[in-house]
């Protein structure tokens, strides 16, 4: 009898601080996973945010830096061009991406830069107590917006794969969820192909995962996932958005046919 | 009326009730609750409510506000007023008014939301860049603190100066019995510089920018003689038993809290201590604490850092008497008993 | 539960189980359960396995805290 699933060589097996049900803890296994099937454990170097996983450092058994709110890809630039044979990663929720880090992740989008961004989405700012994220949705109650985010005061919510996809250079942007089984092969899929992607030195690779926070958005765990499927989904669609790699092979199966 | 309010959700009231009407922040532990506070009460009292999308833009719509005439304030911790140095620096050059609440956390870098005291440097020797000084009020009490958040305010529009309340972790966080009491209107000088059209007068600019060097040397003395004023009538502080204090403790905020209980336990024993809190930390009482420090046998400064405001006392005291420091790091406070035991150790040893 | 019937089934490691109760939602036979009678170290009721895995692997997929282990025969892969 075998053991088809068994526990990611690249995280550590500990409790971790995160609430339960919350999605950090599948998107730290699938890069874990994602790391062990490409073997580049001893070489990968993560950034953390600030954020709930200020503390991925404590999870996934690489080199971590911390970097300072909403600046990771700035210090994953600084990483990658000085160690180019490293695998460099920024993991980033949706306050230190999308709010105070809009200008770093444009830019070092825009310069291509080899490395990979997991951008977890949940549309609220969970480590600070339930705050507005600039991925809330119209409508929706958080400490900040008691009566719910008003288009007049607060604006819409940004769309970043969209955001990101007007510029030249990324190589490959992905938008998947993790509110389903299903779902979760399909972005395990897409974070390994982000990886393979920056291992075979191709440029920049994003995949926002559009998660959960069943703490402060005031739901259990399963109807926190249903909450996302039905009320994030229609606002962040799923698919992928760049993926200059697949056009590639089909230019080249179109030239040999 | 009493009310039991915590430190943050109080201060966030009282700046309301000074006439804040337009606020600009962004999360971030220990001072949540203040940006919560006022996103719910901006509206109800017509007022503007923006969470930013970074501590820079909260203190850059500070600066629009203000410009076009308004009470305006930001209000952050440690690591997010690093960010707003820049945004304050521009306010100081621009004579714009200005609040900033800083609730203070341990550091440096992202340290923890534990209370601390290590940013006093930061706050008094400038922060941001050029010969600029913010005025900075340390409360001690939540009653306190909503008495200098508005104090702040008026401070700011009388001097067109940026004010820092140096609160933290601790006093940001705890619930005390709040009275909001009503006010005299502060006499204050109109404001003939602020932006609202050109419409009946000659149009006005606000900038910092002064390219021929003797020009932006007047500018700068002009706001050195601002300065000077404000040393000269705004220096606050409170003394507690020092008449006969052959030891006087020098610290704010929290750790004088605590250094209040010290002395307390120390006097029930017979020791002879006393406590000067200054309350402005800039303009710092230099001279009040030398004058107290020279009438007794040495000082014992405690601060929630490595020692920034020790250097201040160095300066009030020189060489007259000696200045003992005792602090904790990392989001830890001095108790008053461990005061009590430096002050102990003091007592048997040099004295 | 056990490896003689060449039966799928998996493993809870309960120290780690946060009592989310994903797992129990996705899987598409009911075979798990919080169990109320055991408290574990982290004070929560734990998820429990009761029988009758088919091998889905949905419970693994969903599992923040990486506590479930599923334990079913690999199929003999195709040789060319």
């Amino acid at each position: 009898m075998q053991t088809t699933k068994s526990h990611p060589k690249s995280l550590f097996p500990v409790s971790t601080h995160y609430c339960g049900g919350c999605g950090h803890g599948i998107a730290h296994r699938m890069i874990a996973e994602t790391l062990d099937e490409l073997g580049v454990q001893d070489r990968t170097i993560a950034v953390a945010p600030v954020g709930c996983a200020v503390l991925l450092y404590n999870y996934l058994d690489v080199d971590c830096i911390e970097a300072a709110h909403g600046r990771a890809p700035a210090t994953a630039t600084g990483l990658k061009r000085s160690r180019p044979d490293c695998i460099v990663f920024t993991y980033q929720g949706d306050g230190d991406l999308a709010a105070i880090g809009t200008a770093e992740i444009i830019h070092a989008a825009n310069r291509g830069e080899n490395f990979t961004t997991i951008f977890v989405n949940n549309a609220i700012y969970g480590m600070t107590g339930g705050q507005m994220a600039p991925t809330t949705l119209v409508n929706q109650k958080t400490e900040t917006t008691p009566s719910g985010r008003s288009v007049k005061n607060e604006g819409y919510p940004i769309r970043v794969c969209e955001m990101l996809n007007t510029l030249e250079a990324p190589y490959y942007i992905e938008r998947v969820s993790i509110n389903t089984p299903g779902k979760i092969r399909k972005a395990k899929k897409a974070i390994l192909k982000a990886f393979t992607y920056q291992k075979e030195g191709r440029g920049f690779t994003f995949v926002e995962v559009v998660s959960t926070c069943p703490t402060n958005w005031g739901l259990t765990p399963p109807d926190a996932m249903k909450w996302s499927a039905e009320n994030m989904e229609p606002v962040f669609t799923l698919g992928v958005f760049r993926d200059k790699g697949a056009e590639k092979e089909q230019n080249e199966a179109g030239e040999t046919k | 009326m009493k009310q039991l309010m915590t430190g943050n959700e109080a201060m966030a009231e009282a700046a309301v009730q000074a006439g804040c009407r337009f606020y600009f922040g962004y999360p971030i532990t220990p001072q949540n609750e203040f940006i919560a506070y006022m996103a719910r009460r901006m509206p109800e009292v017509g007022g503007t409510f923006i969470q930013s999308e970074s501590e820079i833009a909260a203190i850059n719509m500070v600066m629009g506000a203000s410009a076009a005439g308004f009470r305006a304030m930001t209000s952050s911790s440690s690591p997010g007023i690093s960010l707003k140095q820049e945004g304050i620096s521009y306010m100081a050059g621009d004579q714009l008014p200005a609040v900033v609440l800083n609730v203070v956390r341990g550091g440096p870098g992202l340290g923890n939301i534990g209370p601390a005291q290590c940013d006093y440097f930061q706050a008094t020797k400038g922060g941001g860049h050029g010969d600029y000084h913010c005025i900075v009020l340390a409360p001690s009490t939540v009653q306190e603190g909503t008495e200098l958040i508005q104090d702040a305010f008026d401070l700011a529009d009388k001097y067109r100066n940026p004010v820092i309340i140096l609160s933290d972790g601790r006093l940001g966080q705890m619930m005390e019995p709040v009275e909001f009491k009503p006010r005299k209107p502060a006499n204050l000088p109109p404001k003939d510089y602020i932006l609202d059209g050109k419409k009946g007068r000659a149009r006005r600019v606000i900038c910092s920018l002064f390219l021929s060097e003797p020009v932006l040397e007047e500018w700068n003395k002009k706001i050195q003689e601002k300065l000077m004023r404000i040393e000269e009538n705004e220096v606050r502080y409170e003394t507690t038993m020092v008449e006969d204090a052959q030891v006087i403790l020098v610290a704010y905020g929290t750790s004088a809290r605590n250094c209040k209980e010290a002395m307390r336990t120390l006097r029930s024993k017979g020791r002879k201590v006393g406590v000067f809190r200054p309350i402005t930390l800039w303009p710092f009482p230099y001279d009040a604490l030398g004058e107290v420090v020279k009438k007794s046998r040495g000082a014992l400064v405690v601060e929630m850092s490595a020692g920034q405001m020790v250097e201040d006392v160095y300066l009030a005291v020189k060489d007259m008497r000696p200045v003992f420091f005792y602090g904790r790091m990392g989001g830890l406070v001095p108790s008053a008993s461990e005061i009590v035991q430096q002050v102990e150790k003091i007592f048997t040893k040099s004295m | 539960m056990s490896p003689n019937d060449k039966k799928p089934y998996i493993e809870i490691v309960t120290d780690r189980c946060k009592g989310c109760e994903l797992c129990v939602s996705v899987c598409p036979k009911q075979c798990i359960e919080i169990d109320g009678t055991v408290v574990n170290v982290k004070g929560v009721n734990p998820a429990k396995y009761v029988g009758g895995c088919i091998g889905c692997g949905s419970c693994v997929l969903v599992c923040p805290d990486v506590c479930i282990e599923l334990c079913k025969e690999e199929k003999a892969k195709k040789t060319a």
